[in-house]
């Protein structure tokens, strides 16, 4: 009687198991929330010092184009205009994602609707080769193949938007492709079998049918493509230059938010306008990179919505 | 398996709590490390110096195994404000941290260890192999923009300069450039870099240490000085920095013997000649931190 009693008050080994379980989960959770949160404040604490302690206006510091937080205007306020490395940094990632996607496009649908077999076996591991690739490779690559191409078929230095674009393309192809064949496998099979018995022929089925259907899955893939193209700073620094300056063609040396950070982040002193300044544009990274994550979302979203409907 | 599974768990949990606590403590219990009683001393800053003081260091601790040293990259003004918060006994820096905002140079000591020059550098084909400084001076300010105009070829100059705020080329445009402004152009962050680009690229004109000039790219002499080691000890070449290794206050403990050693003649006669630097105990001038330059 007392035995049973006592198990059956005592908590068993299962419970006592489930407890630690989810208490080491609460704390991992915990502790990431924690961490996110710390990210977040530091950089926004940090990239907000250049607006509130060393007075630059924000709408100058986007809409202008003089960088050299080092020295004053003529006015007495700091030459902090990132307006150059942003128009740079959207134009090499839109460029990517748009040369990009269209091959995503084509290498999903064959390895998914054309022939699943041997894309499973032959694309599949080079497509994941190609994630695994360190950027440093791919800039190194980039700094020594493709800007003497493009220097030799445009002229000047070779370093720029376009070879900053050709290096990103290769680095943002996989991941399209890789979500682009996701949503594409994600279509269910009696749309396929439905047009189909309808009489379409595989064109008009993968066309009017599949593509439709899979379109906020490969919108999603085309932005975290982007999401990664505006984010990857070292393979672009090698090739695109580091000038800051407006670019006038495709072929000028431009910068980027990123390279500008990598190039410069060491040669500031903490607590400075200069060091302020790259803490701004982090700010404006990380933005931005909320802002994709948001779209993608609100993509998602809508895209169930059409389906249930 | 079940309990393997949350052992495994555990010490995961267990290291990353460490690692998270590891790296915050190095940040609040960095101000007491200047004492160095255990015998660690961390060196972080300029990229430049970088190689020497790890070569220096690896060498000082075959003899003093209870000491050790750990040298980091990091560029010049992390290597002055790291210095300053007291998160590292040494500072590297190719700059005299009179020279940078936001430094009190007062708090910090100089120990001055290894000289570096620097020279143009042009590409193969432009033809130009000397130049006057003043043309000097109109290129990088973006005055002159064709080679032909400085006896070259035809052909259109490109200007590679350094990272703004980067040790390099604050010597570089303080000897130059004399207070004007240099042209906007391309920027890169690493003398390999720079040597590569200037190698490949037509037309191209930028600045580096001496240790990375080889013979892909033209060193061009200025007003017929050749820019050898011997002329900047005597400041015939004038464009040439300090290695500076600051210390919080006077150094103690290890870090003095440590910079004592990089002093010492096994330093300065043997290994700063091999590494493509110039002995502080050769120069026969000094300069100080406002540029002036005196003989010793």
């Amino acid at each position: 009687m007392d035995e049973i009693q006592r198990k059956l008050q005592q908590s068993s080994k299962a419970t006592r198991e489930d407890r630690l379980g989810r208490t080491i989960c609460y704390t991992c959770i915990g502790l990431i929330i924690m961490l996110v949160t710390c990210i977040l404040y530091f950089i926004a604490s940090k990239g907000i010092a250049t607006f509130t302690k060393d007075h630059v206006n924000v709408w100058q510091f986007i809409t202008t184009s003089n960088w050299e937080p080092g020295n004053m205007d003529s006015k007495g306020h700091p030459m902090v205009g990132a307006l150059p490395m942003i128009v740079t940094s959207f134009s090499v990632t839109l460029l990517a994602a748009l040369v990009a996607t269209p091959f995503a496009i084509g290498v999903a649908i064959f390895m998914t609707e054309i022939s699943a077999k041997r894309g499973a076996k032959l694309l599949q591991p080079v497509i994941e080769l190609l994630v695994g690739i360190p950027s440093v490779v791919y800039g190194f690559i980039g700094l020594s193949l493709i800007v003497p191409f493009i220097r030799h078929i445009f002229g000047g230095t070779g370093f720029g938007i376009l070879s900053g674009t050709l290096v990103l393309f290769v680095m943002v192809l996989p991941t399209i492709t890789s979500l682009t064949v996701d949503s594409l496998k994600a279509v269910p099979m009696h749309y396929r079998q439905a047009s189909l018995a309808l009489g379409a022929t595989r064109w008009q089925t993968i066309y009017k049918v599949i593509l439709r259907a899979a379109t906020p899955g490969i919108l999603t893939a085309i932005i975290f493509g982007m999401a990664r193209a505006f984010g990857e700073a070292l393979a672009v620094q090698m090739v695109i230059g580091n000038a800051i300056l407006m670019p006038k063609n495709l072929v000028s040396p431009a910068s980027t938010l990123t390279s500008k950070l990598t190039t410069d982040i060491g040669n500031t002193v903490m607590g400075t306008l200069p060091n302020d300044a790259l803490w701004s544009l982090a700010l404006i990274l990380l933005l931005m990179s909320l802002f994709f994550n948001m779209l993608v979302r609100f993509i998602g979203k809508r895209g169930n919505i059409k389906n249930a409907s | 398996m079940k309990k393997k599974n949350i052992i495994s768990a555990i010490l995961l949990f267990g290291a990353f709590i460490a690692v998270l606590t590891g790296c915050s403590n190095s940040k609040s219990s960095s101000s007491s490390s200047d004492s160095n009683a255990s015998g660690k001393i961390t060196a972080v800053g300029s990229t430049a110096l970088q190689p020497l003081v790890e070569k220096a260091a690896s060498n000082f601790q075959k003899d003093n195994s209870k000491i050790s040293i750990t040298v980091q990259g990091g560029g010049s003004g992390t290597g002055l404000s790291q210095v300053q918060d007291g998160s590292v006994a040494i500072g590297n820096s190719d700059i005299f941290a009179e020279s940078k905002d936001g430094i009190d140079a007062k708090k910090l000591v100089d120990h001055k260890v290894a000289v570096v020059g620097m020279a143009p550098v042009v590409n193969k084909e432009t033809g130009v192999k000397n130049l006057t400084m003043d043309q000097l001076k109109k290129i990088f300010t973006g005055k002159i923009t064709n080679w032909k105009d400085v006896g070259g070829k035809d052909q259109e100059i490109t200007v590679v300069n350094r990272a703004e705020g980067s040790g390099t080329r604050a010597t570089f445009e303080d000897a130059v450039l004399g207070g004007d402004k240099a042209v906007k152009s391309q920027e890169q962050d690493s003398n390999g870099t720079v040597q590569k680009i200037v190698e490949s690229t037509p037309g191209a004109i930028s600045y580096l240490a001496f240790s990375y000039i080889n013979d892909k790219v033209q060193a061009v002499s200025i007003n017929d000085v050749k820019p050898t080691d011997a002329n900047v000890e005597t400041n015939d070449w004038p464009i040439w920095s300090y290695e500076h290794m600051y210390t919080k206050g006077e150094a103690k403990d290890a870090t003095a013997k440590f910079l004592k050693y990089m002093d010492s003649s096994a330093v300065q006669k043997d290994l700063v000649g091999k590494m493509g630097y110039i002995s502080i105990h050769d120069m026969k001038v000094q300069k100080d931190a406002k540029g002036t330059v005196s003989n010793k």
